[in-house]
């Protein structure tokens, strides 16, 4: 019993675990420079289009599996749009941003269409969608780099850059006070809401579960923030970049656990029979999780060009996969139906500190690729042997 | 006294929580049409499953002896391979590969390395020959019809040598001019010295071909008739099928139905049509009108592809059919749901019978599947309320005495019973009027229909209305106030609950049956 409740917590936790590993793994490899301020900072901001992109491909996973092909091409055309807008028409900064998202939502709901409406298969779609949006972003680049260095706000806004960080409102020498105190805040909002909820079900008599368990994952949590909070104020404090993903995470996070949109995607993805049985509309549960990955897509793509403060035609390549393969190694299913925003950003931290680790150990770019392919593989292998009851070889 | 070709001795096979055959002898001398007759779920697909490997050996218990030895078949290959082949009722034809790709398909002919093609479809057009069909072989699996289809399928049959011929329900799809053709092939194989087991519903089809005929009832042989010997009148075989004593395995319930004319009916429907989604020349609901009393069990009686799930469906916001015509009035009032969500919200559920495929989602808790047809009462501005979810969930675990450790337990995990148990709490939690139960208690075991039972008494005890589809017919009579018998896809029979009997219930289908044989 004992025995099958530790394997249990091994199962629920394992990316995490192995998140932990890796991370040692590095640190030891790279005598502990994957753990520098500068370093922690940059894998935010290094990785913070796969975050945001990661959240939207999971709700399309969701359904059933379907991935979003044209996420990169799509990233770069509204960079695109967006740069050509603010340096060439000298649009305002906020109108650009908005025209953004606009345009992002467009591409998504025209191929939501296709997909939920007209039942053409998604990964035909975002393949045409893939080709299309590069083409058209080299059209309005006319395959030239437009540099947006002078867009200072922008790039203040959405950066993960040079200065590009929540100043510091209480000028600490050396140490982002700002930074810090957001983080305590945080673990006293945290564990009030965690108190709130315990008494809560506990008033109404509902099952609570292992206090001892709660507290356990309250206190990790907590000492988690403080550290990555402590880490980011030794360098220069938190990168504006953060709080957009922090929003995405939050936001996404709640949808898809609390609200009947989010429950609707999970239904549609585990049984979509039963579920257009239930009287829920399936097709607008399609149409809205490609709706919603143009939507992010433009976010992202405003996050890219301001850290590369300029737009080129080659921009967001294998962004997609990026987001696609931090879905699957975070636990979503790739049938669908199982997955979720905290699983698949670990996913995304685990690509992101292998990334950043083999980096720092000098490792190149080719080798980078295989490690990141295997583990990929083996986090898929993992997912449909143990969905299989352990059997590793299928039945015939 | 010919060979025996085929003996299975005392074949017993449990599922989980189910003994799907009991005891079951079967024996088939060489070259005769054996048929196997029972009701639905009675065991004969079960037992051709063993036959064929299916059910590989050493998942049941007993022997099969075949051509004097006895066999141990690990997989459907291994029988093949001795010249058992089983056409399922379901065909299984690739539309869009051709007729001799289809024919040699597994048993691809040529070299390893490389199919020869002349060979396939040289030998393809010899076997067509034998089954008497005259398309080419290269033309595709879609473009011919169904009848010509299972042709196709006899014809794959014999280019694998077969010995022994096993159809399920070979006709279940084929309009009477094919069947008679089907049939007539049949016997012609016999001449030629083919054993053939044949698995129908359709008596009249079983008295013009079959030999012998062994009667299998809830998973064990009642008895074996012989054409030469024994009485094989329709009516005999039914009683055979049926003859089974009720005792008490239904509760009772007082009489709930409304007895104030104006407001008694709670729902009517009038020359409702329904055709074939994707053949849209068949009808598959005909001209069918009903009604339902508040507080009344209502039951639709039919074979399987009578088009009760069909009709049941069509009703429920068109989740089926195509070109649907006809009125339907709830509390006096016509309506028109035209889809899933307007039906849920004029007060009707449709609880599927396939639990499994278009019911649950096993990958989910029981809390998430119970709430999710309605979860409208459960959340504030779309927002879920958790507690409230898992409070709704309890309540009716608590209600249906659904057995699981707890609520987030996934669905997957749960017995059929149970299973069942989740699927009627989240109806019930839609908070409907009327229920159609559409084979509320297939594959659970006696108890969990029992407690099944019980709920639909409570259910109409509340004033809900229930429609009842069921092949079971001791449970339609025991449980409805009213029956009606579907056949071919109309209704040809309403009897009262009380003056009911598995006899005259049958004779409906099969006088309705032969009336249309005979009009063709």
């Amino acid at each position: 019993m004992n025995k099958a409740k530790t394997l249990e917590l091994v199962k629920k936790y394992t990316m995490i675990i192995v998140l932990i590993l890796v991370t040692s793994f590095f640190a030891w490899r790279s005598d502990g420079a994957i753990l520098l301020p500068m370093n922690v900072s940059s894998l935010i901001s290094q990785n913070a289009y796969v975050f945001i992109l990661a959240t939207g491909m999971l709700l399309c996973i969701l359904t059933g599996g379907n991935i979003d092909l044209s996420v990169g091409s799509v990233v770069c055309f509204v960079g695109a749009v967006g740069a050509i807008l603010m340096q060439t028409f000298h649009v305002n900064v906020f109108v650009t941003i908005l025209a953004m998202f606009v345009v992002g939502a467009l591409i998504g709901a025209w191929q939501g269409f296709w997909i939920a409406f007209v039942r053409i298969p998604p990964f035909i779609v975002t393949l045409a969608g893939m080709l299309i949006f590069r083409g058209l972003s080299n059209a309005v680049l006319d395959g030239k780099t437009i540099n947006i260095k002078s867009q200072e706000t922008f790039v203040k806004l959405f950066g993960g850059g040079a200065n590009c960080y929540i100043p510091d409102f209480f000028h600490g020498n050396g140490f982002n006070i700002t930074c810090m105190v957001a983080g305590v805040v945080a673990v006293v909002i945290y564990v009030l809401l965690q108190v709130k909820n315990y008494i809560s079900r506990k008033k109404k008599g509902y099952e609570t579960g292992n206090l001892a368990g709660i507290i356990a994952k309250t206190v990790a949590i907590c000492a988690v923030i403080l550290v990555f909070c402590y880490k980011l104020a030794l360098h220069k404090g938190i990168p504006s970049v953060l709080v957009w993903v922090l929003v995405v995470v939050l936001v996404y996070g709640f949808i898809t656990s609390n609200t009947t949109v989010g429950r609707h995607f999970y239904a549609v993805g585990g049984n979509e029979k039963a579920t257009k049985l239930s009287g829920i509309n399936t097709n607008r549960v399609y149409f809205l999780a490609y709706m919603n990955m143009g939507f992010l897509s433009a976010l992202a793509g405003m996050v890219t060009i301001a850290r590369m403060t300029a737009s080129q035609p080659t921009l967001g390549t294998n962004y997609e996969m990026d987001a696609i393969a931090s879905c699957f190694i975070g636990g979503a299913s790739a049938y669908g139906g199982i997955g979720t925003v905290p699983g698949v950003i670990i996913g995304a931290f685990l690509m992101g500190v292998i990334n950043l680790g083999m980096f720092l150990m000098g490792a190149n770019a080719d080798l980078q690729k295989i490690v990141k392919g295997l583990v990929l593989l083996a986090a898929v292998i993992f997912d449909v042997v143990s969905k299989r009851g352990g059997k590793f070889i299928a039945k015939n | 006294m010919a060979k025996i070709l085929l003996e299975m001795r005392n074949i017993t096979k449990t599922f989980p929580g189910v003994k799907a055959l009991d005891q079951v002898n079967l024996q088939v001398e060489e070259g005769e049409i054996h048929a196997l007759v029972g009701e639905n779920g009675a065991g004969k697909s079960t037992l051709m499953n063993v036959l064929s490997g299916i059910y590989p050996y050493g998942s049941y218990e007993g022997d099969i002896v075949y051509d004097g030895e006895i066999c141990e078949f690990h997989q459907i290959k291994d029988s093949e391979h001795k010249g058992i082949v089983i056409i399922h009722q379901e065909l299984a034809l690739i539309p869009y590969m051709s007729i001799g790709e289809n024919m040699f398909l597994g048993n691809e002919q040529g070299k390893s390395y490389k199919i020869n093609w002349n060979e396939t479809y040289a030998k393809a057009a010899k076997y067509l020959k034998t089954v008497g069909l005259k398309e080419s072989p290269e033309v595709l699996i879609k473009d011919i019809g169904v009848g010509k289809q299972q042709l196709v399928e006899i014809a794959k049959a014999l280019a694998k040598n077969a010995k022994l011929l096993i159809l399920d329900e070979p006709t279940a799809s084929l309009n009477e001019e094919d069947s008679k053709a089907l049939l007539d092939l049949l016997l012609q194989f016999k001449k030629d010295g083919m054993t053939s087991i044949i698995i129908s519903h359709k008596l009249n089809e079983i008295s013009y071909v079959a030999d012998k005929i062994t009667v299998i009832r809830d998973g064990t042989t009642i008895e074996t008739l012989d054409k030469a010997t024994d009485d094989v009148s329709e009516q005999r075989i039914i009683k055979g099928m049926v003859g089974r004593e009720i005792n008490d395995r239904f509760p009772k319930r007082d009489k709930q139905i409304v007895t104030d004319e104006s407001e008694r009916v709670m729902m009517e429907v009038k020359n409702w049509n329904v055709d074939h989604p994707i053949y849209a020349e068949r009808k598959v609901v005909n001209d069918v009108s009903l009604h339902v009393c508040k507080g009344e069990v209502v039951g639709i009686y039919g074979l399987m592809g009578a088009g009760r799930t069909e009709l049941a469906m069509s009703l429920f916001g068109k989740s089926y059919g195509s070109n649907i015509k006809g009125q339907l009035w709830i509390n006096g009032k016509q309506v028109h749901l035209n889809t899933v969500q307007e039906a849920i919200k004029h007060k009707l559920a449709y609880v599927t019978e396939d639990r499994k495929g278009n019911g649950l989602i096993l990958s989910n808790p029981i809390r998430v599947n119970t709430t999710l047809a309605n979860l409208g009462a459960i959340s504030k501005h779309m927002v879920i309320d958790r507690d409230m979810e898992y409070h709704a969930a309890e309540t009716y675990r608590e209600k249906l005495k659904t057995k699981c450790p707890t609520v987030e337990q996934n669905v997957g995990n749960l017995s059929g019973g149970n299973q069942q148990k989740v699927l009627l709490a989240k109806w019930m939690f839609a908070d409907p009027d009327i229920l159609i139960l559409d084979e509320p208690t297939r594959g659970i075991d006696v108890g969990a229909k029992y407690e099944i039972y019980c709920i639909i008494n409570q259910l109409v005890a509340e004033g809900k209305s229930v429609i009842m589809i069921s092949s079971e017919l001791p449970e339609i009579i025991g449980m409805c106030d009213r029956i009606y018998i579907m056949n071919e896809g109309k209704i040809v029979g309403e009897v009262n609950g009380e003056d009911a009997s598995q006899e005259s219930i049958m004779s409906h289908i099969v006088s309705n049956t032969r009336e249309k044989g005979e009009q063709k």
